[in-house]
């Protein structure tokens, strides 16, 4: 997915030169191609997230649009005040994408893992907040990243995640993506690990449970009336996200039914249980460790529904 | 020329400082009389900007790091026709114009902040962006003792020197002084000049209050080709009233009537 999103931010740039790229110098054979062809709008500034980010800030209010690109926590929780009181509060045109969401790094430990992100970033006021599911989302949501006037937060896969979705996809910010029908019960999940969620998903329905399954690549704003509607027309709603319990897709979709009164409904959140991930392994490893494979969510649908 | 219209221009918008303190019954007066000198020449000689106009896109970028000081910003523009003077009485007040940290919600202020180190790296971001767009805008930074306590400040110096940023200007206001006590007794900013040489800027140590001094080093920008300028300057914190001067006590002072009037008094007419 990272090759798939830097493929589409040079060519996007190639078209709009307004576009600069500013890196802390993360981003080895990935980053080379824009910065080959675009020297003066490619910056490093070193291992320096605060100045990274104010830095674009400054780029982003003098007609530009910046992004700001990095793994993990690197450009968000390193430099959250920047965030916070130079690119949201001015709401200037900065971009902050990171590479490997979730424990895409699983063996490199904990301070490569990020699974606070959503929930931090959509605290704050200003900022849209994105995390495509498989190839054809992240391109899609590059495009709508750069297409966005004001801060955008970008969480990129790190490997070829496989396609979730069956053919060609209607992105629009903030509106969800239903990847497969279904009245029995909705699958509401963020991200890559999307696919455990169609694993799961395909395997209940051989035995009759028919689930909708929903790619919310947008956390904020989040599509409120795709979540209304799934409470009252399914009954049932899991949300599954490579991210802690707290204040992700998962709280995200529980304040929109409190909000709207749509409580009548059976409702699982599963992300990491409020804990850092400090086992040794790989992505798919952990998932499974945690429940978080497609096995995993298979047994909650089934929990849900009572069978 | 003379440099008696530094002084009337300083001496006003050290009272309306006062004043304004003494309204919002709010601190930091002395972190605003150390800056009044500087803020005063840049306001009437340096700075490019056109209250007709404040959104100009060849105006100079002038950035204060150090918003606590936010109030002797907002006394220069209301001075010079930004906004009502009026509004200098709803400082700090509710439902106010003039919020305490310096803001961009204010007509002709550039840019908000109020959290130390966050104005040299956005600074760094604009003065990239100016010199692409081939503009003649200088950006100028004014930043605190305390902003160079900050690592993102020197992030952004080593970067505004690898860069050749010479269309951008950090001034430091000196004035010893920070939040709990004297610099030298919390984080020795001693050899700060040569330590920014060092790191690739051209650099000037002046007396922030000789209006002569400073006029000088901001007239002749940059001061070296091809570099970031530096400019230490020399203050007390305070600077103008007696009983407020290099204390720092007055990092927080209230403002009482009486005192307002004392210091007044002070500066006289």
């Amino acid at each position: 997915m990272r090759k798939a999103f830097n493929k589409t931010l040079l060519e996007i740039a190639r078209e709009d030169s307004r576009i600069n790229l500013v890196l802390a110098d993360i981003g080895y054979g990935e980053i080379e191609p824009f910065a080959n062809e675009f020297p003066n709008r490619y910056y490093n500034v070193g291992v320096a997230e605060q100045n990274m980010t104010g830095v674009a800030c400054g780029l982003g209010m003098e007609g530009n649009i910046a992004v700001t690109y990095s793994i993990a926590n690197f450009p968000t929780l390193r430099c959250l005040e920047q965030i916070r009181n130079d690119v949201c509060y001015h709401d200037a045109n900065v971009k902050i994408v990171i590479i490997g969401g979730g424990v895409s790094y699983g063996p490199l430990g904990v301070s490569h893992h990020s699974t606070e992100d959503l929930a931090i970033m959509r605290a704050l006021p200003n900022i849209v907040v994105m995390a495509p599911c498989d190839i054809p989302e992240a391109i899609a949501a590059t495009h709508a990243m750069i297409e966005h006037d004001g801060p955008v937060y970008y969480r990129c896969g790190y490997k070829n995640e496989p396609n979730i979705h069956n053919g060609a996809i209607d992105f629009k910010l903030g509106k969800a993506i239903t990847v497969e029908e279904g009245d029995d019960l909705t699958l509401f999940f963020v991200g890559p690990i999307g696919i455990e969620a169609k694993k799961a998903a395909e395997a209940a329905r051989k035995r009759g449970i028919k689930t909708r399954l929903v790619s919310m690549h947008t956390i904020k704003p989040i599509d409120r009336e795709a979540i209304v509607a799934a409470a009252r027309e399914t009954g049932k709603i899991i949300t599954v996200e490579e991210h802690n319990l707290s204040g992700g897709l998962g709280s995200a979709v529980a304040e929109v039914l409190a909000d709207e009164g749509a409580l009548d409904v059976k409702f699982k959140r599963m992300a990491f249980p409020d804990i850092y991930v400090g086992e040794v392994g790989s992505q798919e490893w952990l998932r499974s460790l945690y429940n978080l494979d497609a096995a995993g969510i298979e047994k909650e649908i089934y929990a849900i529904c009572g069978v | 020329m003379g440099y008696g219209k530094y002084k009337e221009f300083a001496d006003k918008i050290r009272k309306d400082c006062l004043y304004m303190c003494n309204v919002g019954a709010s601190g930091h007066i002395g972190s605003m009389l150390s800056s009044a000198d500087l803020i005063a020449v840049l306001y009437e000689k340096i700075l490019n900007v056109d209250p007709n106009y404040p959104d100009d896109p060849d105006r100079d970028r002038f950035i204060l790091s150090k918003g606590h000081a936010g109030a002797v910003v907002y006394a220069a523009l209301a001075e010079k026709g930004f906004f009502p003077k009026e509004w200098m009485g709803t400082y700090y007040c509710d439902n106010g114009k003039l919020m305490g940290h310096i803001s961009h919600h204010v007509p002709g202020v550039e840019y908000s902040t109020g959290s130390l180190g966050h104005g040299l790296p956005v600074c760094c971001g604009k003065a990239l962006a100016l010199k692409k767009q081939k503009k003649e805008s200088r950006i100028i930074c004014l930043m605190s003792d305390g902003d160079c306590n900050e690592g993102s400040t020197w992030e952004a110096i080593m970067f505004a020197a690898q860069t050749g940023l010479d269309n951008l200007t950090a001034i430091v206001d000196y004035n010893h002084i920070q939040a709990l006590g004297f610099t030298k007794d919390i984080i020795n900013l001693k050899g700060l000049t040569s330590k920014v040489a060092q790191f690739g800027w051209g650099v000037v140590d002046i007396d922030g209050h000789n209006y002569q001094e400073i006029e000088e080093a901001l007239s002749h920008l940059p001061l070296e080709k091809g570099k970031p300028t530096f400019i230490v300057a020399h203050t007390v914190k305070g600077k103008g009233v007696s009983f407020l001067e290099n204390t720092v006590a007055s990092h927080y002072a209230h403002i009482s009537d009486e005192l307002l009037e004392k210091a007044l008094q002070e500066i006289g007419d």
